[in-house]
C-alpha cells in the first residue's frame, strides 16, 4: 500500500505541477489576481505530496520492504539504521526523488515567503518552477520509478553499495542538491523577468538572498564530499578533477559570479544583463551536471545506473531548458534598460574582474570536462584531461583573482582609487612577503612556487582583515568608538571579510598538502616500525571482527612521538558478504590542523600486511576555507537588507552604517 | 573618461582574459593530455618511451608476480598483444587476474610499461568501461562478460571505486 500511495501522490505532484506552469501565466496576462494566486496554493499541496511521496519511500526503505525493486536492489535487514535512510538517496530513482522534493521545498518557501513580491513576478516565478518540476517528475514517472514492485519478492536484498555506507552520504548528496536546486530558484526569478520585460534593483534584492542560501550549501556539500573522498577512498587524495566533481564545481564558480554581479545590480542598477544570463548559466550548469552524473556518461561511485533511456530523457530536458532560456534571454535582454555607468577602477569593476575571471575559469572546467566526451564521439579516440591540464589553465586564471580579491571589497562604488587602496594594503602585503620569506627559508623541498602560494594566502587572509580595520577604524580612533562601528558594521560587510578570508586558508591548506605531504608505502610485520614525518608507527596486530553486515580485519597501530605515546590508530578493511566487495576504512589522527592517515592493502600469506601512512600538513584547512566561506555567507544573509520580506532598511539604521 | 572609452576599457580587459585563457588552455592541450590504448595499439603505433599513455586490456591470468618491496609486475593483454607492466605499490582492491585493469605510465627502454597509477575504475562486472569499448572494437570481446554484465541485475551499478580511487600513487 505505502508503495502504491508514494506512486499517486507523485502522479498528483505532477498533476499539480502542470497547472502551475499554466494558470499563473493565463492569470498574468489577464491581470487576474485569483488565476495568479492558484500558484501560491498549488506549489504548497506540491511539497505535501512529494513530501508524501518520499516519506513513503523512506518508510518502505526503514521497513526493508523487498517486494519493492528499489529497496530489494538497494538495502539489506541488517543494515544499521541510519544507512536504510540514507540509502534511499544512495540510488538513481531515490536520488531523483531527493532532487524533485528540494525544487518542490524552494518552490513552497517560495510561494510561502514571498508575500512581499509582486503578484505577477510570483506568478511567474512559480509558473517557471512548475515547468522545471514537471519535466523531473515526467523523467522520474517515465524512467525511473522507485516504487516498482516485484513480482516473486526475495527474502534478502542486495545491500547498499559499501562505500556508500558512510555517514557522509547521510549529509553530502543533500546539501549539494539544497545548492544545485537552490539555483533553480535564480533561473525562474531571470526567466520571470524576462517574460515580464521588466528588472530593476529590487529584483536583485529579492534574486540574492536565494543565490545565497543555494550558494552556501552548495559550498559546504563540495566541501563535505570532497572530505568524504578523502576519508574513504583510503589513499588521501581529496580532489581529483573527475568530471563528476567539475559537475558541482561549475555551478559554484558560476553561482559565485552570479553572487557578486547581483551585488553590482542591487547597489548601482548595472550589469542587468549580465545578471539574468549569469542565473540562466548557473542552473544551466546545474542541470548539466545532473546530466554527467546521472546519465551514465561517466563511469564513476555517483552513476548509478546506465540505462540509456533515462541518459536520453534528462539530455532533452537539458536541451529544452538551456535551449529555451538562451533564446528567450538572445529574444529579450536588448529590451532590458542599461543603467549604470561606472570607471574601469571601481568597486563594480573589480566585480567585473571578478566575474570575468570567475566565468573564464568556469568555461576552462567546462572545457575540460567536455572536451573528452567530445573526442570520444565525434574522432573517436579516448584520452582523459586531469589535473596537469587544470593545474597548467585553472590555476593562474584563480590566482589572478586571488590577487584582485582583497582590492575589491575597498574600492569605492563608481570611482575607485587605486594607490589610495594599494597604499591601505600595504600592511596585507607586506604580511604576505614576510610569509614568503618564513616558508623559503624554513621549508626544505618542494616547488619554489609554494612559499609563493602560501604569501597570496596570506594576503588574502591580511586583506580581508585590513578591510574590517580600515571600516572599524581600528588602530586610528578610541577603542569605544571602534566597537560602535563595528556593530554598526553591515552584517554583510563581515560576510564578505570571512568569506574571502575562507580563500585564502584553503589555499594555503591545499598548497601544504600538496608539497610537503610524506608518504610511507611497505609491508609491515607485527612489531614492526614505520617512521613517517617524526612520528613512529608500530603495528601492534591484526584482529577480525564481525560488523552487522561486514567481516572485517582491524589493524591497531601505537603512535608516538619522540618517545613519547601519543593515540592508538585502527585503520580497517571491511568486507560484504552480500556484495562481494570490500573497502578500506582509514584512521586518522588529527593533531592541530595537519593529520596521519593510515590505510591497508592487501595481507599476504605470511601475516605481513601491506601499509599506506601519510603525514598530511594543515590538509585540515581546505576544508576550514569552506566552512569559513559558507559562514561569511550566513552572514551575509542575516544582514538586514537581504532578509526576505524586509521591504527597506530603515533611515535610522541608515545612518549608522559608515561610509564605503 | 566618456562612456564609450570605459565601455572601451571593459571590453578590453575581457578580450585580454579571454586571450589569455585560450592561451593557457591551448599550451595545456599540447602536453598534459593523456590517451588511451591497448596492447594491439601500442604494437601498431610504435609508442616511444617516456611518453605517457594510459594502457588498459585484461591481466594476464598467472602473470601476476610480486617482488620484494611491493614491486609487482603483470602482463597486460587485450586478445591480439601483450604487454608486460611494471610498477611499485598497493594494488587497488578490486584488482584481480583475468579482469580488467587500466594503469597510467610510460614505456621504458625495454619496453615494459612502467605503470605510477593502477586504476580500478570500473563496475562490479570488473570490467572498466574504457577497456570494455576498446575490446569490443576490436573484435575480442568475450560473450561472457556480455552474459555477466546483462546477468547482474543491474549492469553498470557501480560496486567501488569511482574516481581514480583504490588508485595507487
Amino acid at each position: 500500500m505505502i508503495a502504491e500511495s508514494g506512486h499517486y501522490a507523485l502522479v498528483l505532484a505532477l498533476g499539480l505541477a502542470l497547472i502551475q506552469s499554466i494558470v499563473p501565466l493565463i492569470g498574468a496576462r489577464l491581470r487576474d489576481a485569483a488565476l495568479m494566486n492558484v500558484a501560491r496554493s498549488t506549489a504548497l499541496a506540491q511539497l505535501l505530496f512529494v513530501g508524501a511521496s518520499f516519506v513513503a519511500l523512506v518508510t518502505l526503505h526503514v521497513n526493508s520492504d523487498f517486494s519493492v525493486a528499489n529497496v530489494y536492489e538497494n538495502s539489506h535487514s541488517m543494515k544499521p539504521l541510519l544507512y536504510k535512510i540514507t540509502g534511499v538517496w544512495g540510488n538513481h530513482e531515490g536520488s531523483m526523488l531527493l532532487w524533485v522534493s528540494i525544487l518542490a521545498l524552494f518552490g513552497g518557501l517560495v510561494a510561502a515567503f514571498g508575500n512581499n513580491l509582486p503578484l505577477s513576478l510570483r506568478a511567474h516565478v512559480l509558473a517557471v518552477q512548475a515547468w522545471i518540476a514537471s519535466a523531473f517528475y515526467l523523467f522520474i514517472l517515465m524512467t525511473s520509478n522507485p516504487f516498482l514492485r516485484l513480482v516473486n519478492p526475495p527474502i534478502e536484498g542486495r545491500d547498499l553499495n559499501p562505500v556508500l555506507q558512510d555517514i557522509g552520504l547521510a549529509v553530502h548528496p543533500p546539501m549539494l542538491y539544497l545548492g544545485y536546486v537552490g539555483f533553480s530558484i535564480s533561473f525562474s526569478f531571470a526567466i520571470a523577468a524576462l517574460l515580464e520585460g521588466r528588472i530593476d534593483a529590487a529584483w536583485a534584492r529579492w534574486v540574492r538572498p536565494w543565490t545565497l542560501v543555494a550558494w552556501i550549501f552548495l559550498t559546504l556539500g563540495i566541501a563535505m564530499g570532497s572530505y568524504w573522498a578523502y576519508y574513504e577512498l583510503g589513499w588521501g587524495g581529496w580532489w581529483f578533477w573527475d568530471p563528476v566533481e567539475n559537475a558541482s564545481l561549475m555551478p559554484w564558480l558560476a553561482g559565485t559570479a552570479l553572487l557578486h554581479s547581483a551585488l553590482v545590480m542591487e547597489k548601482r542598477n548595472a550589469l542587468k544583463v549580465w545578471t539574468i544570463l549569469l542565473s540562466i548559466l548557473t542552473f544551466s550548469l546545474s542541470l548539466l551536471g545532473t546530466f554527467l552524473v546521472r546519465s551514465g556518461v561517466i563511469t564513476s561511485v555517483h552513476a548509478f545506473a546506465t540505462d540509456p533511456t533515462r541518459g536520453v530523457f534528462i539530455l532533452l530536458i537539458l536541451c529544452l531548458f538551456i535551449g529555451g532560456s538562451l533564446s528567450l534571454f538572445a529574444g529579450r535582454a536588448t529590451s532590458l534598460k542599461q543603467g549604470g555607468l561606472f570607471a574601469p577602477i571601481s568597486r563594480e569593476g573589480a566585480l567585473v574582474l571578478n566575474n570575468l575571471l570567475l566565468t573564464v575559469a568556469c568555461a576552462v572546467v567546462l572545457f575540460g570536462t567536455l572536451y573528452p566526451l567530445a573526442m570520444e564521439v565525434l574522432a573517436d579516440f579516448k584520452m582523459s584531461v586531469g589535473a596537469p591540464f587544470y593545474n597548467l589553465t585553472f590555476v593562474p586564471l584563480f590566482t589572478l583573482l586571488l590577487l584582485a580579491v582583497p582590492f575589491g571589497p575597498m574600492l569605492a562604488w563608481k570611482r575607485g582609487d587605486l594607490l589610495g587602496v594599494t597604499q591601505r594594503l600595504l600592511a596585507a602585503g607586506v604580511a604576505g612577503l614576510v610569509a614568503v620569506a618564513i616558508v623559503w627559508g624554513w621549508a626544505s623541498g618542494g616547488s619554489t612556487l609554494a612559499p609563493l602560494a602560501i604569501g597570496l594566502g596570506i594576503f588574502v587572509i591580511a586583506g580581508a582583515v585590513t578591510d574590517i580595520v580600515e571600516r572599524t577604524g581600528l588602530v586610528r580612533l578610541p577603542f569605544a568608538t571602534v566597537l560602535h562601528r563595528a556593530r554598526g558594521l553591515p552584517r554583510s560587510a563581515w560576510g564578505t571579510a570571512f568569506a574571502h578570508a575562507g580563500l585564502g586558508v584553503a589555499l594555503i591548506g591545499i598548497v601544504c598538502e600538496t608539497t610537503w605531504n610524506s608518504e610511507y608505502i611497505a609491508t609491515m610485520k607485527q612489531n614492526d616500525v614505520a617512521h613517517v614525518a617524526g612520528y613512529d608507527l608500530k603495528l601492534d596486530g591484526l584482529f577480525s571482527r564481525q560488523g552487522p553486515n561486514f567481516r572485517e580485519m582491524i589493524a591497531e597501530f601505537n603512535v608516538s612521538r619522540d618517545g613519547e605515546k601519543l593515540s592508538v590508530m585502527t585503520p580497517s578493511k571491511r568486507s560484504f558478504t552480500t556484495r562481494g566487495s570490500s573497502t578500506t576504512e582509514a584512521a586518522l589522527l588529527t593533531r592541530g590542523a595537519s593529520q596521519l592517515y593510515v590505510s591497508l592493502g592487501d595481507a599476504t600469506a605470511e601475516g605481513s600486511i601491506a601499509v599506506r601512512i601519510y603525514h598530511k600538513p594543515l590538509v585540515l584547512m581546505i576544508w576550514w576555507g569552506p566552512v569559513l566561506m559558507a559562514f561569511g555567507g550566513v552572514l551575509s544573509l542575516s544582514d538586514r537588507r537581504l532578509r526576505v520580506g524586509a521591504p527597506k532598511p530603515a533611515r535610522a539604521k541608515q545612518r549608522l552604517q559608515p561610509a564605503e | 573618461m566618456t562612456r564609450k572609452q570605459r565601455r572601451m576599457t571593459i571590453i578590453g580587459g575581457s578580450l585580454a582574459v579571454l586571450a589569455l585563457a585560450a592561451a593557457l588552455v591551448l599550451n595545456a592541450l599540447r602536453d598534459s593530455i593523456v590517451f588511451f590504448s591497448t596492447p594491439t595499439m601500442v604494437a601498431e603505433k610504435h609508442v616511444e618511451p617516456g611518453k605517457r599513455f594510459r594502457l588498459g586490456g585484461l591481466v594476464q591470468p598467472g602473470s601476476l608476480q610480486r617482488g620484494d618491496n611491493l614491486a609487482v609486475t603483470f602482463e597486460v593483454a587485450d586478445g591480439g598483444a601483450k604487454l608486460p607492466v611494471a610498477y611499485k605499490g598497493i594494488l587497488p582492491d578490486l584488482f584481480r587476474e583475468g579482469q580488467g585493469v587500466v594503469a597510467e605510465g610510460a614505456l621504458d627502454a625495454n619496453g615494459v610499461f612502467k605503470a605510477d597509477t593502477v586504476l580500478a575504475k570500473h563496475d562490479e562486472t570488473y570490467m572498466p568501461k574504457d577497456v570494455a569499448d576498446a575490446l569490443k572494437k576490436q573484435g575480442h570481446w568475450k560473450d561472457d562478460y556480455g552474459a555477466q554484465a546483462s546477468g547482474g541485475g543491474k549492469p553498470g551499478a557501480t560496486t567501488a571505486q569511482g574516481n581514480p580511487q583504490g588508485a595507487v600513487r
